[in-house]
């Protein structure tokens, strides 16, 4: 054991350590695993539960420099200790549980949803050799506890007895089920890229990064994760000019505080996975050989995909429900199907031609998605186009005379066993 | 004893016991969700056997899919979520007897499996994990290995698929 290995491989120099020292006190090597595998859970929990104390302060000051604030400014130096805080402020608040509640649900509720952000993070490599654990499923992992999430926020709405946290519930099956057709669907881009889905592989194959390859299923990934995160433009499930708080309006405290926890992980997850799937996670110069730049380098990009959200967040308006549905249904499906054959033939294609070059590949499925692109504007300004020529012609009914007869007529041919059935009595 | 004895039995006594709790319990929701607590334990035992691709589809699609859509259906109901008539019928014997009759059944045909009757021998090394999920891949588009059944289960859910959209359609001439 070197002093450089400290550089080149500090998580393999810290467990050989710890492997010396728990050996030397007599433990079988089973109960060393154990105890390593449980220190590196409490430290990348540990790290996913302080992150968001930061991220919280630096979404309200940008958010406030967007919307002409200063934001909190108070607590420490520029404000960065408010969150502390809040954090105290919620500890000490009265927890109150709604009558008529269902106890064990509601109090679960708020826990699972936090497992289910920081189970992500069990899989995102942070540097070349420092990540919790690769998985050959990697990919498909993260959909999974990502879906726990959804399951956490139905249980807090209909467990809170209260009928805008139900409303909050049932718009969440209807925006977060219908969110992960298209986000699967995206994220097997990237798979097929990379012919793996351990995103460890991922990364490594990306000497170009896949958002040049493939920046229909990039735009598409990024939008549906921030769909799933439940944020603006598509925070339906807690719209408060709305249904007040949605989901969580019943909870108190820390209860609330770790809802809300969850969401500002989850969100910089979103920046996170982004980073690995498509901007080359922790690739850079040097990264290689000092994995402490590697880490630098992830969370350069991911703070980068969350400085995205964040202005998505403060740009954009809520979306109504049934717009939501229909991009998803009419839209982002459709797409993302269309750019999974597209990388599937322009994949084969390239490698069948004998074209090496990993910049030639991803150049041309570069023009590949221009043409989807195109094609898809294509589409869109004709359906428009369509659209206002039926509604002009409309106007053009709406002249009097013309439209009691059109009414009268298409009621006819909607109903004709319901309008025979009333006439009948009647005569 | 490894730590994975200790996982495996932990998780084994979970599961059953959630799954019993899914068949006794009278609130609705509460059995939707130890159904969930039950198909997690069974994703773990895929993870013990090395069957990572199933234990993440096990949680995909059982809980992310099928679990979220039965809450969802006993959601949408207000009062059947607690039913207070007796739990059983004058028939259960015959079920127990059923019941036992399958459970003697499937445990006498698991004997006869030649690999299964000496469980002290370690089994042969799996192929490493990537190489097992590209095996996977390979044998549900090789026509001499699940090609057909493959396609059959697809064109099953695509024929679902058109009927539930044919269901929902709205039935007014346009």
């Amino acid at each position: 054991m070197d002093l450089s290995q400290l550089f080149s491989d500090p998580v393999g120099f810290v467990r050989d350590l710890l492997v010396q020292l728990l050996a030397s006190l007599g433990l079988a090597d089973s109960a060393i695993n154990v105890i390593l595998a449980a220190i590196g859970v409490v430290i990348i929990a540990s790290f996913c539960l302080v992150l968001p104390l930061f991220l919280i302060w630096f979404e309200r000051r940008v958010v406030a420099r967007m919307q002409d604030r200063i934001g909190p400014n108070r607590v420490g130096p520029q404000g960065a200790l408010q969150t502390i805080a809040d954090a105290i402020k919620l500890l000490i608040k009265e927890d109150i549980t709604p009558i008529g509640a269902d106890k064990l649900v509601y109090n679960a509720a708020p826990i699972l949803s936090v497992i289910a952000v920081i189970s992500m993070w069990a899989v995102v490599p942070f540097a070349v050799n420092i990540l919790g654990t690769r998985l050959n499923v990697g990919a498909l992992y993260i959909i999974s506890v990502g879906s726990l999430g959804t399951l956490a926020i139905m249980m807090g709405g209909w467990s809170s007895n209260n009928k805008y946290a139900l409303l909050g519930a049932f718009r969440t099956v209807a925006q977060l089920v219908s969110y992960e057709a298209p986000l699967l669907l995206s994220l097997l881009v990237p798979v097929i890229l990379a012919r793996s889905m351990d995103l460890g592989t991922i990364i490594e194959k990306q000497e170009v990064w896949f958002i040049v390859a493939a920046p229909v299923a990039a735009l598409i990934f990024f939008a549906t994760s921030v769909a799933e995160v439940g944020r603006t433009p598509f925070d339906l499930l807690e719209a408060e000019s709305e249904i007040v708080a949605g989901f969580h309006i019943e909870y108190t405290g820390m209860k609330f505080g770790m809802f809300f926890v969850a969401e500002f992980l989850h969100a910089f997850t979103v920046g996170a996975l982004t980073a690995v799937l498509f901007l080359g996670g922790w690739r850079g110069p040097g990264a290689e050989a000092y994995p402490l730049l590697g880490v630098l380098y992830f969370m350069f990009k991911a703070f980068a995909g969350y400085f995205l959200v964040i202005l998505m967040r403060a740009a954009l308006p809520r979306i109504r429900i049934d717009h939501m549905l229909d991009l998803n249904w009419k839209f982002l499906v459709p797409v993302s199907l269309a750019a999974i054959v597209l990388t599937l033939l322009g994949d084969k294609l390239i490698q069948t031609a004998g074209l090496e070059s990993e910049w030639l590949r991803a150049g041309l499925l570069f023009l590949g998605n221009l043409v989807l692109v195109w094609v898809v504007y294509w589409f869109l300004s004709a359906s428009a186009r369509r659209m206002r020529a039926e509604e002009e012609g409309a106007d053009d009914h709406a002249s009097p005379g013309h439209d009691d007869h059109g009414a009268s007529h298409e009621a006819h041919a909607v109903l004709p066993g319901d309008a025979g059935a009333h006439a009948a009595p009647a005569h | 004893m490894t730590a994975a004895h200790v996982i495996f039995l932990v998780t084994a006594v979970a599961t059953l016991g959630a799954a019993l709790y899914v068949v006794t319990a009278r609130n609705l929701v509460h059995a939707a969700l130890a159904l969930i607590a039950s198909f997690f334990g069974v994703a773990i035992i895929f993870v013990l056997l090395q069957a990572g691709f199933l234990a993440a589809v096990q949680v995909v699609l059982y809980i992310g899919a099928i679990a979220i859509l039965i809450i969802f259906a006993i959601m949408l109901t207000r009062r059947v979520m607690q039913d207070t008539g007796p739990q059983t019928n004058r028939q259960w014997w015959v079920a127990a007897i059923m019941a036992a009759v399958l459970f003697v059944a499937l445990l006498v045909s698991l004997g006869l499996v030649p690999s299964l009757q000496d469980v002290t021998q370690p089994v042969t090394a799996l192929p490493s994990p990537d190489d097992s999920l590209r095996q996977l891949g390979k044998s549900f588009v090789d026509p001499n290995q699940y090609l057909l059944p493959f396609e059959l289960a697809s064109v099953l859910l695509l024929v679902a698929l058109i009927g539930s959209i044919v269901i929902a359609a709205d039935k007014k001439q346009p």
